[in-house]
């Protein structure tokens, strides 16, 4: 029994690289993780493509016999559409309530027992969950769309790699503003009025409902600079269809990340601020 | 003896609001640990027991960090436990009871490695104490099985295991026995008995089964209303309550009167005079049998240990802090 318990101090070294192994073991355990929920996968790609067909039928017919709307063409309607009903999915806009739960519950504590500070691993395993999103959610949305619609391809070399950094860059800001919705219910305990706000906001603002081009120029810019919502979703997604030129493209991406690394350290704040406040609620 | 756990004049106060009216609210300051001082040496078997609210689960909660102390000094392994606390988190296990630290849709087989790269573990060591766990908490035959469909006593076992990966230093154990069945508790028990023959690993066992504290901890610490009122052996606690050994004596028929016997003063008569229970003072077993076997005749004899649970209840019952 002796070997069982520690004769020596376990490491306590900061060496980058075995950090970055624990967030590696933390995203592949995020992506087994949802990937045993394969029904539910499944009930998501069908309501994402069945409403991907009434969202593209819309915005086609807003584009009527001119052929364009707001900037974008037919194939551009269709790629944002359908890449977008997928791209929903990998950065989970909606639905997510672990850490409130576990606030509610107590069972937070749990995770304050961990040598990871919990944004990180919290973050190590949602980006594991877009890894396994990115395949059963936002593969089969993707696939689908062409065969029904004509859909704009990307003609630039720089639009693959770019909109690759920008969706994990919605990612990880989805993530953070999520996070922060969750850490409510270190105050209120309840969290469905921050949620259904955040629901409702984020549908809008992100640019799930329509494209956010077709907004007035000046609401465009505010909502872009002021607030991180176009960043979730619109700006990976004009990416993809080549909206803008490359340097307001990369301008874009930027602005995604400035509020990414914002945000992250907001959630660093708030949880800094929470933990000492924390009421574990339960024996 | 090094000292694990320093803990002085530590202290936790909540803020409620209470109704006051129809639209006011009255703030009011609850204390749930009131000055609580903890010395735990290496290797100790601690039970921390007391009532529902008494305070136990906010005192493990202060000792690992998770929850600020509103005033007192407290040092775990040394370290500074809110301040300090995920490098603490390497020095020490938790089980709670109530609570699982293992990933509900994972395999426990996967939890376990996950927990081997979460705190850094060397891959032979985490290797070399998962097989003495699997030994000892027969987890074989439920490894590769995720976690929510685990039985309770399988969990748990499952739990103890996450707890000791890493080689803590101190394992804290919240009612780590909470609804087990008699052979999942006997395990738990058993495997944290062989934990504490090798001595140096800490142990504070927080509890409201005192079978757990009667088997598993020489010291027992009871704490109320946030106060320690018992810091001692579970012998001290016997002998400040006066709870004696009680000798029963079966008789084929009732006497007159029951004898008097020295060092060992009736306690009760039961069953119309013939069940004689005498309390063992300075007498020991033989010498009431003696002195009883002359005047009556004796169907049968028994000896009852103190009980444990009826001591604590009185303690709890009175609940006059020692300070």
């Amino acid at each position: 029994m002796g070997s069982v318990t520690a004769t020596v101090a376990p490491p306590t070294d900061s060496n980058v690289i075995p950090r970055f192994r624990t967030f590696w073991a933390i995203s592949r355990s995020g992506f087994r993780r949802y990937a045993t929920y394969r029904q539910a996968a499944v009930a998501g790609v069908v309501t994402n493509s069945v409403f991907g067909f009434l969202k593209c039928y819309v915005l086609l017919a807003v584009a009527g016999t001119a052929g364009a709307a707001a900037g974008y063409d037919r194939a551009q309607i269709a790629t944002f559409v359908w890449a977008g009903q997928g791209l929903l999915a990998v950065i989970l806009l909606w639905g997510w309530t672990d850490l409130a739960d576990r606030i509610r519950t107590g069972d937070v504590a749990t995770d304050l027992l961990r040598p990871v500070d919990p944004v990180t691993s919290y973050l190590a395993t949602d980006l594991g969950r877009a890894g396994y999103a990115a395949l059963a959610r936002m593969l089969p949305p993707v696939l689908v769309g062409p065969l029904f619609f004509d859909v704009h391809l990307p003609t630039r070399w720089a639009t693959l790699p770019l909109f690759l950094t920008s969706a994990v860059l919605a990612v990880v800001l989805c993530f953070a503003c999520r996070f922060l919705v969750n850490a409510t219910a270190y105050w209120l305990q309840d969290v469905r009025g921050p949620m259904i706000l955040w629901t409702l906001g984020s549908g809008v603002l992100a640019g799930l409902y329509f494209p956010l081009r077709f907004l007035p120029e000046g609401v465009q810019w505010t909502l872009w600079l002021g607030t991180p919502f176009p960043s979730l979703l619109q700006t990976p997604l004009d990416v993809l269809v080549e909206r803008d030129p490359t340097p307001t493209q990369v301008g874009l991406v930027a602005l995604q990340a400035g509020w990414a690394v914002l945000l992250l350290a907001g959630c660093r704040w708030v949880q800094r601020r929470a933990e000492r406040r924390l009421v574990v609620q339960g024996g | 003896m090094s000292l694990v756990i320093d803990a002085q004049g530590l202290r936790k106060e909540f803020t409620v609001r209470v109704k006051a009216g129809r639209l006011r609210r009255r703030k009011r300051v609850v204390t749930a640990v009131d000055g609580v001082d903890l010395r735990v040496d290496r290797g100790e078997m601690l039970g921390y027991i007391g009532p529902n609210g008494a305070g136990k689960s906010t005192t493990l909660k202060m000792l690992t960090g998770v929850l600020t102390p509103s005033a007192g000094e407290v040092r775990v392994c040394g370290l500074r436990p809110v301040a300090e606390r995920t490098r603490l988190a390497l020095g020490v296990g938790v089980v709670f009871g109530q609570r699982s630290q293992l990933w509900w849709d994972l395999p426990l087989r996967d939890s376990f490695d996950l927990l081997r790269h979460v705190y850094r573990v060397p891959a032979d060591a985490h290797a070399a104490r998962l097989r003495r766990c699997r030994g000892l908490l027969d987890l074989d035959g439920f490894l590769d099985t995720p976690v929510r469909q685990l039985s309770l006593g399988q969990r748990m076992r499952g739990e103890l295991t996450a707890a000791l990966l890493h080689g803590p230093q101190v394992l804290f154990l919240d009612e780590p026995t909470i609804g087990l069945d008699v052979v999942s508790k006997q395990a738990v028990r058993d495997f944290l008995a062989e934990l504490g023959r090798a001595g140096d690993t800490t142990l504070v066992l927080t509890t409201h089964d005192l079978a757990d504290i009667e088997r598993l901890c020489r010291r027992l610490v009871v704490i109320d209303h946030g106060r320690v009122v018992h810091d001692g052996t579970i012998a001290d606690l016997h002998g400040r309550y006066g709870s004696r050994r009680l000798v029963v004596a079966e008789l084929d028929a009732p006497l007159a009167t029951p004898p008097v016997l020295p060092g060992a003063p009736l306690a009760r008569v039961e069953t119309d005079g013939r069940r004689l229970v005498y309390a063992l003072e300075s007498a020991g077993v033989a010498q009431v049998v003696s002195g009883l076997a002359g005047l009556a005749t004796l169907r049968d004899i028994s000896v009852v240990e103190p009980d444990i649970e009826e001591v604590v209840a009185r303690l709890y019952r009175a609940a006059v802090p020692v300070r």
